[in-house]
């Protein structure tokens, strides 16, 4: 039964207080919440769901990657770019002192990477879960590089954050406005093709994820991507966070419970 | 005191009225580390069909006010695996487990019901009618009284234990198709399944479920389906599983008094996974805030 049964049991359901909501860029918040509990069990690439208002309307938590967790604070960190009805009231006036936090959920990225040095590949909020790797591979020696793309250089974030995990950054933007003008898989892609990464990590938006696993494909290196979907329950249940995945007894893996980082590889771009 | 909270469905004795809505509640697995699953009334799983199911291509969700439509088209490893890895896990509960089963044809019911039978650890099976019959031109079996009444009579003729029709509220009077599935030999009827819906994306002008059409449940049904349950047990004496939008012990209160026996709690357990719990525990509050004794004297009693 174990494909039936979501894997990781460490998930918990809190009320967490909130001590901070900061604005850090166009758009873009930064929430700090208190959840020792979670902070202690938080893997690399796990999730938290948030319950962003005691209402009906909106009913369904959101799911945000875990962007840090500080273990002698007890803080959990959340990067967010206000995007819809949820993360409009999460940055808004009205939210509560206390969220339901439920996590952390899912399965993370493999730490410390199979082999090194090791490429990170962002796009645009896919930074967030990407610097709780960063933290993490850095703990374990292990070294490598950080590209990061964005729309714009505005939203080319966390700059102090990755400066302190001591990897190199190449940054990419849309608009030219910083670092690579254009995509930053065209940017991973000449050192990706040339071998000089072992491993590569990817979090940011399905087209860039779907490009980069192409290059990875014609590099013949490994590694893994976190995938984002519309989710229900957030604990393998509803069915509903579906994405088509090789080496499932079906079609579709769950993105909340068999992932939401899968191996490059076997995810099927549609 | 401590009211008596027990209730009888079709022979099922559960030792509260709680139970899960189908599709909500995975194979109870999923939930075992939130939930303490042996204190619920009975579990009742995710639709199985007879060989296993893809389901629809994402996105499968999109939430709307105060509720939420899904398209997961069934997804589901097929009855033979249902039984061999997940079956031997709900036994070992000791509470009733409900097997909700759905098809494309008649024939297809009546396999899955006479696969089911022999396996130990089933207290009912839930025959869910809202699919379309691929031999009627898709026609959802449960909006033709005759059709229903045709897949209840094949299940019922396949498996020895209690059978529960599951009603679908999107048709033009539910009464009707009530009283075919009770002409049929149903033991039990529970309702309402999901209300067919649509959600737009207006920015890529493109519908937002993959399935164009969803199932609309969660709060914003509860009235629709409070209506059915109460004109359903108006119209036939089967022993009535109220469900849609039930999120707390004043909603599940609400059910018992229009005519339900036992409540299921279903979208709520996707937004938050001790919910179930949660509507059991306040029910049982407000049972002893009011004095009452016996779940049961409540049954039906708005209609007195």
């Amino acid at each position: 039964m174990s494909d039936l049964i979501a894997g990781e049991t460490l998930a918990l359901i809190h009320d967490a207080g909130v001590l901070a909501n900061e604005r850090v860029s166009d758009g873009v918040y930064r929430l700090i919440l208190y959840a020792p509990d979670i902070v202690r069990a938080a893997r690399p690439g796990q999730f938290v769901h948030l319950k962003l208002s005691h209402s009906t309307d909106p009913l369904l938590r959101r799911p945000f990657g875990i962007y840090g967790a500080d273990l002698a604070a007890g803080t959990l960190e959340i990067l967010y770019q206000v995007v819809g009805r949820g993360t409009k009231l999460l940055a808004g006036d009205r939210l509560g002192p206390v969220l339901s936090v439920l996590g952390p959920l899912g399965r993370g990225f493999t730490v410390p990477a199979p082999a090194a040095p090791v490429a990170v590949v962002a796009g645009g909020l896919g930074i967030a879960p990407l610097c709780f790797l960063l933290d993490e591979l850095g703990a374990a020696g292990q070294d490598g590089v950080l590209f990061q793309g964005a729309r714009t250089s505005d939203l080319i974030l966390a700059g102090e954050r990755v400066a302190r995990t001591g990897f190199d950054r190449k940054t990419a933007t849309d608009d030219g406005s910083a670092g690579f003008h254009g995509s930053v898989v065209e940017l991973a892609a000449g050192e990706l093709r040339r071998g000089r990464f072992s491993y590569v990590y990817a979090a940011g938006p399905a087209l860039m994820l779907k490009a980069l696993c192409k290059v990875m494909r014609e590099a013949g290196v490994e590694g893994e991507v976190s995938l984002e979907q519309r989710m229900g329950c957030g604990v393998g249940a509803c069915m509903c966070c579906s994405a088509a995945v090789h080496g499932y007894p079906r079609k579709y893996a769950r993105v909340c419970a068999d992932g939401p980082v899968f191996p490059a590889g076997e995810v099927v771009w549609e | 005191m401590k009211p008596d909270l027990a209730v009888e469905i079709a022979g099922i004795r559960m030792q509260n009225p709680v139970t899960t809505a189908s599709g909500t509640f995975g194979y109870g697995f999923e939930y075992a580390k939130y939930v303490d699953l042996s204190r619920l009334g009975a579990l009742t799983v995710k639709t199985i069909t007879f060989d296993p199911r893809d389901g629809n291509p994402p996105p499968r969700i999109a939430e709307t006010p105060s509720g939420m439509l899904n398209a997961v088209g069934l997804e589901n490893p097929g009855v033979d695996r249902f039984i061999t890895d997940v079956l031997p896990g709900l036994e070992e509960l000791g509470i009733p487990v409900v097997v909700s089963i759905a098809g494309n044809t008649v024939e297809e019911y009546a396999a899955l019901a006479e696969r089911l039978d022999p396996a130990g650890g089933i207290s009912a099976v839930e025959v869910n009618i809202s699919c379309p019959n691929v031999k009627a031109g898709g026609i959802a079996f449960g909006t033709v009284p005759e059709m229903a009444a045709e897949v209840v009579k094949a299940v019922k003729a396949g498996f020895s234990r209690p059978v529960i029709a599951k009603l679908t509220p999107n048709v033009t009077d539910i009464r009707s198709i009530a009283l075919a599935v009770a002409g049929a030999g149903a033991d039990a009827i529970s309702l309402i399944n999901t209300l067919l819906g649509m959600s737009i994306d207006w920015r890529s002008r493109k519908p937002l479920l993959a399935n164009v059409f969803g199932g609309l449940s969660g709060p914003a049904v509860k009235p629709v389906a409070l209506r059915c349950v109460w004109q359903v047990f108006e119209a036939v004496s089967l022993p009535i599983i109220g469900m849609g939008g039930i999120s707390s012990g004043a909603d599940a209160l609400e059910f018992i008094l229009a005519g339900a026996r036992a409540i299921a709690v279903g979208t709520a357990n996707i937004v938050n996974p001790t919910a179930v719990t949660g509507v059991l525990d306040e029910l049982e509050a407000l049972l002893v805030q009011q004095g009452v004794r016996n779940v049961n004297e409540l049954v039906g009693a708005a209609h007195r």
